[in-house]
């Protein structure tokens, strides 16, 4: 690994844009890791992306599947003894990776956040049927087969409709958006 | 200018101090601009005016062209102000004929311009110059020093320090709270890194205290009330009752044999209420002094007034005295060292380790009394219901530290009893023993060589904070058992270890009653509540009231070593106060011109440091010059323009904020 | 005091029994609520991944709203819907530069925000403003044999935790004792189900349901109850699936807090969102 393959600067962009300033103050303790509960499933623990991060290992963070895992639950954060806000450090991540377009291809939670997005940006207001098409499609039709019974038992116990009205104010939302 | 008859003469010095201060100011540019002014007689730079050199210069001028006044331009006056004002005495010239300006630390430590550097430099010391004229000549005053002292808390340091100081022959007064001395030290088994019995090697010193012909020693006591300065201070001690006559008891335990209570009912304070006492009892077996205590919270005479009182009939020696009221001696002493000690975190405020929650979880401190051979278990690691064996346990580092949440600092000693638990745990149980820790900091002598002893040993060692412990099963295996889910930070993996024990390594904290007794003696604290010592290097057991010193963990964090040398420290440098003999008191105190003062006492309540006082007969307020440190409040604050202070008065201020701004 | 209410996306569709129950219940203690006009959605975890100003000034608008309505508190049932706006509020406050942007954005579709109004979660408003004696007062139902496990999530209780312990929140708890029941401990209390991962990555997000649901039936408990939409939709949707998948039967019946009140208070079924269940029903004939 050489030094001339990291971003020196990305440790200093992803803390300011994520309120992370405190990051550089991270020990290592692994405090994180230990509290995140879907630690056991990423590639790298949450203390490792910060070390990486702090030494601008951008391309390794970015395009692992890694920060997507992170469902935000906000453990880490409330109990890092440093307070480092290490949930907006992934949501800082996660922007970064949508802005350069560096992320694990085809990898389904970027993108049902990008339907989430659209649907939002469209609508102003999520209507989970829609929802739920636009990302099967995106990502793999055929997954969605075995939630249909699901799907099914939902839409008749009243708890989906593809159909509810939604807000009037969606030009206020566009152009709220917008900026 | 002035309306002394003689002529000033003033001798103007600038010193380089080598590159610190030449770098940035030009000083023969100062030195020439110094000797247009009036009554300059003398202006010269010099590389290093502290130097012996530098100083004869002074001394040679002063001799040979007559000055009476002597400004230097050099550094802090709290660096070098006694140097120069030494110079001048030497010489033959009242010291405080002289005055210094800091062009060092105000000028060219925080400028970067030369130019404006150099404008600065030149005001300074010109408004020194106008002032100086107005300088009175002023003498030291000397005060006698008590050479008893006063040392309060019996830990090890006090100890120590008691015991340093009776044996170069002073009166020592050692002042402790609890029942017996030991403090904490007593109820450790071993003590790092040599692996020393703590008792061993701490009775003797305890026995010695005891027999000592210039100790007395005053258990079950506080400290009530302090007055005085320096060299002469008024101590109240209070003496609790122990409803013992401490004299006549021999410690024969036959009373504690005798109480209506059949079975101890109360917590034990000494083992941390891992064990039950009776409400009569002796704090440990090797408690000094040799002698009972009755405690009147827990005692059916004292609360219900119908006890048999079995434990009085039961001492032939008529030790017991129900009577006993709490009793105030006032003593009178020179120099004090605090030795008060510290609190350990409470292990209950890290909610997310279960401790008082699951019963399994103990704490550090709890674990050196299980381990003890005089401990409640005998010696036998057992869990909270006193029978089973543990065959795991996890032990974890900094709680209570290095956290933003509860105490930002590193307790210095955690790492090295936690070891040294490791090694005694593993040792008297055979348990898996697993350490969770952040850092590993092993700083003393043979400390390194200790932690390298225990990785031999077969303890697991887990680089990883650890964010919880409960009692989550995901497994078979981890039925029954406390869990502790930690990053192996060093590997890059997170593991779930089931333990059936886990100790938590508490850190160390102020103690309980700091503030009070900081307040009381008037010194300082840190922003974390250990009290404050002089200079964090060079200073380390002075505080900024002088005759007041302070040795072991109630100025920081700090193992025995560390205590017991600090404790040396203290005794030397409150010897060294009481062998000199007297203080000199520095003169720049206030004084109220008696005239003058109309007796509104407005001073007396602005007085931070409680130095003036009122006569009601000649309805006057005065200062005591020995209690004044000069701060100038009451002289700001007199409505009468009765007070004045030396070395800060009116012409003496006004011509120099008048150099300042002229120009 | 009537408290404006903002139910969000989910409460419109697969959390509608928790905006019945929870309706019916503020009904029969006599809180008065009205909902906000025109709200849109909060943007609940996903928007803040692509733009946090934009994801900041779509949570405001909503605040904006309530403050137009002229009220002092705005209640949000859904735990993700309460935790953005709890941060919005928080990060307007704190930071200048985010409060000079979502001010400028508001104004531009005809907003003066001033970041006045309150955000407050019905668990808080039941537990320390109507108070757990009157909850008791109503209670018709004899439930003392009914073991249940209070499951808060993550977002109810972190990062920002303005009504109850971080660690050991413990006001749901109090609502089940109020009303009766057995409030069973247990360490999971706020372990995260995964959000959205059931839908994107289904072998960990049935994982750690299955998790979940595994240690609720290990300590005992009847029933489950939540807060949030999503949590109970992640609890209750796939139990067939999660017991087929590792073995172990783990179908419980997973309630939101108000239909248990409801059940507590004797109300009848359909108004507290009880046929909308697809995890076991708990009759109180039982």
């Amino acid at each position: 690994m050489h030094e001339s393959e990291l971003d020196k600067d990305f440790g200093r962009k992803i803390a300011e844009n994520a309120h992370g300033e405190k990051l550089f103050g991270c020990i290592q303790c692994g405090n994180c890791s230990s509290a995140c509960p879907l630690s056991a499933y990423m590639d790298y623990t949450p203390r490792q992306v910060i070390a990486m991060v702090r030494a601008g290992f951008k391309k390794d963070v970015l395009s692992n599947r890694t920060v997507w895992l992170c469902a935000s639950c906000y453990n880490c954060s409330v109990e890092c003894p440093k307070s480092i806000k290490i949930t907006d450090v992934m949501y800082a991540l996660k922007r970064e990776a949508i802005e350069n377009k560096i992320y694990p291809k085809g990898f389904s939670v970027p993108i049902l956040t990008r339907s989430f997005f659209s649907l939002v940006k469209r609508t102003g207001r999520i209507n989970e049927v829609w929802l739920l098409l636009d990302y099967y499609l995106r990502f793999n039709i055929l997954s969605s087969i075995s939630y249909l019974p699901v799907a099914v038992k939902l839409f008749f116990t009243g708890r989906i409709n593809p159909f509810e009205k939604g807000m009037k104010g969606k030009k206020d939302v566009q152009k709220l958006l917008q900026s | 200018m002035t309306n002394q008859k003689e002529e000033i003469r003033i001798g103007f010095y600038i010193c380089h101090c080598g590159h610190n201060i030449g770098s940035i100011v030009d000083c023969p540019a100062v030195a020439e601009y110094a000797s247009k002014l009036p009554h300059v007689v003398v202006s010269k730079d010099y590389k290093y005016m502290c130097s012996d050199p530098g100083q004869e210069l002074i001394q040679k001028d002063i001799r040979e062209q007559g000055l009476n006044r002597i400004v230097v331009a050099s550094c802090s006056p709290l660096l070098h102000e006694p140097t120069f004002r030494g110079a001048t005495a030497k010489a033959g010239l009242n010291e405080f004929y002289f005055q210094m300006v800091n062009i060092r630390e105000n000028v060219s430590w925080v400028h970067e311009d030369k130019d404006l550097s150099l404008i600065k430099a030149k005001d300074l010391v010109r408004a020194a110059i106008h002032r100086v004229a107005y300088h009175k000549a002023l003498e030291k005053k000397k005060v006698p020093v008590n050479p008893d002292v006063l040392i309060v808390g019996g830990g090890i340091a006090g100890i120590s320090a008691s015991l340093t100081m009776a044996n170069a022959g002073k009166k020592v007064y050692l002042v402790e709270k609890d029942a017996t001395i030991g403090g904490y030290m007593a109820k450790f088994d071993k003590t790092f890194p040599t692996l020393d019995c703590a008792a061993c090697i701490l009775t003797p010193k305890m026995s010695s205290v005891l027999k000592h012909p210039n100790i007395t020693l005053w258990t079950w006591s506080e400290v009530s009330e302090v007055s005085g300065f320096v060299g002469n201070y008024k101590v109240k001690v209070t003496k609790k009752p122990r409803y013992i006559k401490e004299e006549l008891c021999v410690g024969c335990l036959a009373c504690v044999e005798q109480c209506t209570f059949k079975e101890g009912k109360f917590p034990d304070e000494f083992n941390f209420g891992l064990s039950k006492r009776k409400p009569v009892y002796m704090p440990f077996p090797q408690a000094t002094p040799q002698v009972v205590v009755v405690d009147d919270k827990t005692c059916l005479h004292f609360k219900t007034g119908k006890c048999p009182q079995t434990c009085m009939k039961a001492c032939d020696r008529n030790a017991f005295d129900f009577n006993q009221k709490p009793e105030v001696v006032e003593i009178n002493v020179g120099t004090v060292i605090l030795t008060t000690g510290f609190k350990p975190f409470e292990a209950k405020r890290a909610t997310n380790y279960g401790y008082g929650k699951y019963p399994n979880v103990f704490t550090s401190l709890e674990v050196e009394r299980l381990v003890n051979a005089s401990g409640p278990t005998e010696g036998h690691v057992l869990l909270r219901d006193g029978k089973t064996h543990p065959k795991s346990i996890g032990i974890i580092h900094c709680v209570g530290s290095r956290d933003d949440k509860t105490n930002k600092w590193c307790s210095k000693v955690c790492c090295m009893y936690s070891l040294k638990l490791a090694h005694l745990l593993k040792e008297h149980s055979g348990a898996e023993i697993y350490n969770f820790y952040i850092d590993m900091r092993t700083p003393g002598k043979g400390y390194e060589e200790f932690y390298d002893k225990l990785l031999n040993e077969g303890v697991q060692f887990i680089r990883g904070r650890v964010s919880e412990v409960n009692d989550w099963a995901t497994t078979p295996d981890e039925k029954g058992k406390l869990i502790i889910r930690a990053e192996d930070t060093l590997i890059g993996r997170v593991r779930r270890i089931p333990v059936d024990m886990v100790v938590l390594s508490v850190g160390l904290e102020p103690a309980e009653d700091a503030q009070d007794v900081r307040k009381m003696f008037n010194i300082s604290c840190s922003n974390e509540g250990f009290f404050l010592e002089r200079h964090p290097k060079l200073a380390p057991v002075s505080t900024f009231t002088d005759g007041i010193f302070i040795a072991g963990a109630c100025q920081g964090p700090k193992d025995i070593p560390d205590s017991v040398a600090q404790a040396g420290a203290a005794a030397a440098e409150a010897l060294a106060l009481i062998d000199s003999g007297h203080v000199e008191l520095e003169p720049n105190t206030a004084c109220i011109i008696e005239d003058r003062c109309c007796g509104c006492q407005v001073c007396i309540n602005m007085c931070p440091y409680k130095a003036i006082t009122f006569d009601p007969d000649k309805k006057k307020s005065s200062v005591n010059e020995a209690l004044c440190k000069g701060c100038g409040t009451c002289v700001a604050s007199c409505g009468s323009n009765a007070i004045f202070q030396n070395l800060f008065e009116d012409e003496e201020i006004m011509s120099e904020l008048n150099g300042l701004l002229i120009e | 005091m009537e408290y404006l209410y903002y139910p969000g996306c989910s409460l419109k569709s697969s959390g509608r029994a928790f905006e019945e129950s929870l309706l019916a219940v503020f009904k029969s203690l006599n809180i008065p609520l009205k909902e906000i006009e025109d709200w849109n959605c909060c943007g609940a975890t996903s928007y803040m991944s692509i733009n946090e100003c934009n994801a900041i000034s779509l949570i405001a608008r909503n605040l904006a709203i309530a403050e137009k309505m002229g009220g002092t508190d705005l209640m949000a049932p859904c735990a993700a819907c309460f935790m953005g706006l709890t941060k919005t509020k928080n990060y307007v406050e704190t930071n200048p530069k985010i409060r000079e942007n979502v001010t400028a954005d508001l104004k531009k579709i005809g907003f003066e925000f001033e970041n006045k109004i309150n955000v407050r979660h019905p668990l808080d408003i039941l537990v320390n403003d109507i108070g757990t004696d009157k909850i008791k007062s109503q209670v018709k139902t004899n439930l003392k044999d009914l073991k249940v496990v209070s499951y808060y999530g993550c977002q109810l209780v972190r990062p920002f935790s303005p009504f109850d312990d971080q660690r050991d929140p413990q006001t749901m708890d109090q609502i089940v004792k109020a009303l009766g029941a057995q409030a069973i401990d247990w360490p999971l209390k706020t372990r995260c189900c995964s959000g959205t991962m059931t839908s994107t990555l289904s072998d960990i997000g049935t994982r750690m349901n299955f998790l979940l649901l595994k240690e609720a039936k290990e300590r005992g408990a009847d029933m489950i109850i939540t807060a949030c939409p999503l949590c109970q939709f992640n609890l209750e949707c796939f139990q067939g699936k999660i017991s087929s998948k590792f073995g172990e039967d783990v179908k419980i019946p997973v309630y939101y807090f108000t239909q248990l009140m409801g059940l507590a208070f004797g109300l009848p079924k359909k108004e507290i969102g009880l046929h909308r269940m697809l995890s076991p029903l708990y009759s109180v004939t039982n």
